[in-house]
């Protein structure tokens, strides 16, 4: 059964109503806060465990105990920080970007509750670079609640001081990993931290900070004014609440939509999204979380499930819940091959493993496109793909790994075809109809 | 402006003041990146690129090694350390684009201006960049140029984006088949009932930057 509208969260999701302050209160934010402040940092960071909320970014952490990780104690020279992780990036991820220009009062209500359960003073939300209209909209709907007195000192009569600030970057993936976040919000180039130590001891100018998805803090408020139980009636144990999905690629209506967690990912397409172009059965395979995450043919797609637990059953993940639909059309090996060129443009160059694997995993995955390999090739692809997951600072070496290993494990025969057809087809020096096989 | 000295002037400069002061004062250098892009913007008709001048004063301003500045410069795609056209065509090439025609659209900008990735024209009006995923997937595929997005292209709607770019005129940013931001084509399927129900009569749509009161 799909949502109910009652239950969406981001009800201007699709900006059909004024962003600002006026249209935000109308649609229920900003309705006394002051009341959710006084629940008091233990018991805002208890509800929010209560409610199930698993980061919404990525990593799929849960939120409040990542709060619950925040010191108790801090002192006004090592104060304690909250940053915001708006540098939406994951290619096929694209909700952030309507939440900050349609709904940005959500945003920064969330900010100063998060704050109050973690006990910081201030927010930077870390944006990135290009999305020039959500940064302006995102620094007037601020501006607008500090002069209503909804943040800054004594934020909404609290007593509370919280500030928040909008930081943009400058068009680096590297960025969206939280300790480069932190490096290039400290005026650095964006080269992730070795951990420990961790954020939560030292992060942002070395003082104690979370580091959160715009929809992680987003949904804060609503879940503390509707109760942690009725965000977890929705999805299964261990997946609760509701998520804005991004779908993109060959469905007839590309669209994000708030959906609950656990939807089945075929009801997701064919009811919210038009379906797959030219019916279910044209479809190739998914991409279910984002670029990182390994691609899942059709006979998965057909019955899967749509949250952390199901797709991990299945070797993929909900990542970002950036769905990438792909129809019988589709180049599968050109399609995860650009995803490789994508993380050989986006490494930071810092691990070698990353920078000089990230390049040869593109190098070898441009010839399987044109059948250019030798069979053994693949498995060499998958033991290079092995040598660089695990073996570097930050996650990107491992997002790289991933759509190739996925591609392998469910392509593996398409890629074998494509270096047979070629061998065949320059054996024999003329174009046959094994090169009409290749291209398809 | 002078390749050879750099100062702030008026709303650069003061838009420069306003992002220090975002940060603790001993902490300033957080601001290299918004200083950055200011000089980049101030130096918009001189091929909206940052000056070694530029980076020079940014390092006084904010009491770095000017080495530093030039490291974070260099690391970020969005500084441009030459000039671009007037017109700085970002046209997304990453699988979600990729997978709604991106390749149709960089052939059509190669055939109809004669660039391709990271050439710019004669005239000195468009550069074309292909570049990675700038997150409007749902309304793919799409190109950004200078600090305006415009989606659901086709080879057509995009050529006809920038010729009215390039006769002076404003093209209607945001997508080009009618959506207002990325609700499913031919309007929302959800949030029709609710406090602000996302339908064709709802009071102010549809206006992409529709703000209000500001």
């Amino acid at each position: 059964m799909l949502l109910e509208d009652k239950d969406r969260i981001f009800t201007n999701l699709y900006g059909y109503h004024p962003w600002n302050l006026e249209g935000a209160r109308a649609r229920g934010d900003w309705d006394n806060t002051k009341a959710l402040i006084e629940l008091g940092r233990e018991k805002i960071v208890e509800e929010m465990k209560a409610s199930g909320l698993r980061g919404r970014g990525g990593a799929g952490f849960p939120t409040g105990m990542k709060w619950s990780f925040m010191p108790k104690a801090t002192s006004p020279d090592r104060p304690s920080y909250l940053v915001v992780n708006a540098d939406e990036s994951e290619p096929g991820t694209c909700k952030d970007r309507e939440i900050m220009r349609n709904d940005p009062h959500k945003l920064i209500e969330g900010c100063l509750l998060a704050c109050v359960g973690m006990g910081a003073v201030a927010a930077y939300i870390y944006i990135r670079g290009e999305y020039r209209l959500e940064y302006r909209v995102l620094e007037a709907a601020v501006k607008e609640a500090y002069e209503a007195g909804l943040i800054g000192k004594n934020a909404c009569k609290s007593g509370y001081d919280c500030d928040v600030y909008i930081h943009h970057g400058a068009g680096a993936y590297i960025c969206g990993e939280e300790t480069a976040l932190l490096e290039s919000l400290e005026g650095k180039k964006g080269q992730p931290r070795l951990k420990p130590p961790f954020p939560a001891m030292a992060g942002l100018y070395g003082c104690p900070t979370t580091v959160n998805n715009v929809e992680s803090i987003a949904v804060a408020p609503t879940i503390l004014r509707r109760g942690a139980a009725w965000f977890s009636s929705f999805g299964r144990e261990n997946n609760a609440g509701t998520k804005v999905f991004c779908i993109s690629g060959h469905v007839n209506k590309p669209c994000n939509v708030e959906e609950a967690l656990s939807i089945p990912m075929k009801e997701l397409l064919e009811k919210q999204c038009g379906g797959v172009r030219g019916g279910w059965d044209n479809l190739l395979a998914v991409i279910p979380g984002g670029s990182s995450v390994p691609l899942l043919p059709k006979d998965i797609c057909d019955d899967v499930l749509m949250d952390f637990d199901a797709l991990k059953e299945h070797k993929s993940g909900l990542g970002t819940a950036a769905v990438i639909v792909m129809d019988k059309s589709t180049d599968i090996i050109k399609a995860i091959a650009r995803l490789s060129y994508f993380y050989k443009h986006e490494s930071c160059g810092q691990c070698t493993p990353c920078r000089e694997g990230t390049g040869w995993m593109w190098r070898v995955m441009e010839r399987l496109v044109r059948g250019e390999a030798e069979e053994a090739e693949i498995d060499m692809l998958i033991e290079v793909s092995k040598q660089i997951e695990g073996h570097t600072i930050c996650a990107l070496g491992d997002a790289a790994a991933w759509p190739v290993q996925g591609l392998v494990r469910h392509f593996r025969d398409e890629i074998v075809a494509r270096i047979r057809n070629r061998k065949s087809v320059s054996m024999s020096g003329t174009s046959g109809p094994g090169q009409q096989v290749a291209a398809e | 402006m002078s390749a050879e000295t750099f100062e702030f002037t008026g709303e650069f400069l003061a838009e420069a003041e306003r992002n220090i002061a975002k940060y603790p004062y001993e902490r300033r250098q957080s601001a290299v990146l918004a200083l950055l892009f200011q000089a980049q913007e101030q130096n918009h008709e001189g091929g909206h690129y940052v000056t070694e001048a530029a980076m020079r004063k940014i390092a006084e301003m904010l009491d770095m090694p000017y080495i530093r500045v030039m490291e974070v410069a260099s690391f970020f795609t969005m500084v441009n350390l030459k000039p671009v056209g007037l017109f700085h065509v970002q046209l997304c090439g990453t699988t979600p684009c990729m997978l709604r025609g991106a390749e149709a659209l960089m052939e059509a900008v190669a055939e109809k201006f004669g660039i391709g990735h990271g050439q710019t024209t004669e005239d000195g009006m468009f550069t074309l960049t292909e570049v990675e995923c700038l997150g409007a997937c749902c309304n793919a595929p799409m190109v950004q140029i200078n600090d305006d997005y415009y989606e659901d292209l086709t080879p057509e709607t995009l050529i006809s984006v920038m010729e009215t770019l390039k006769g002076g005129g404003e093209a209607k940013i945001g997508s080009q088949i009618g959506r207002v931001t990325s609700e499913p084509e031919g309007g929302p399927l959800t949030l029709t009932t609710g406090p602000a129900p996302q339908t064709a009569d709802a009071p102010n749509a549809p206006s992409m930057t529709s703000g209000g009161g500001n």
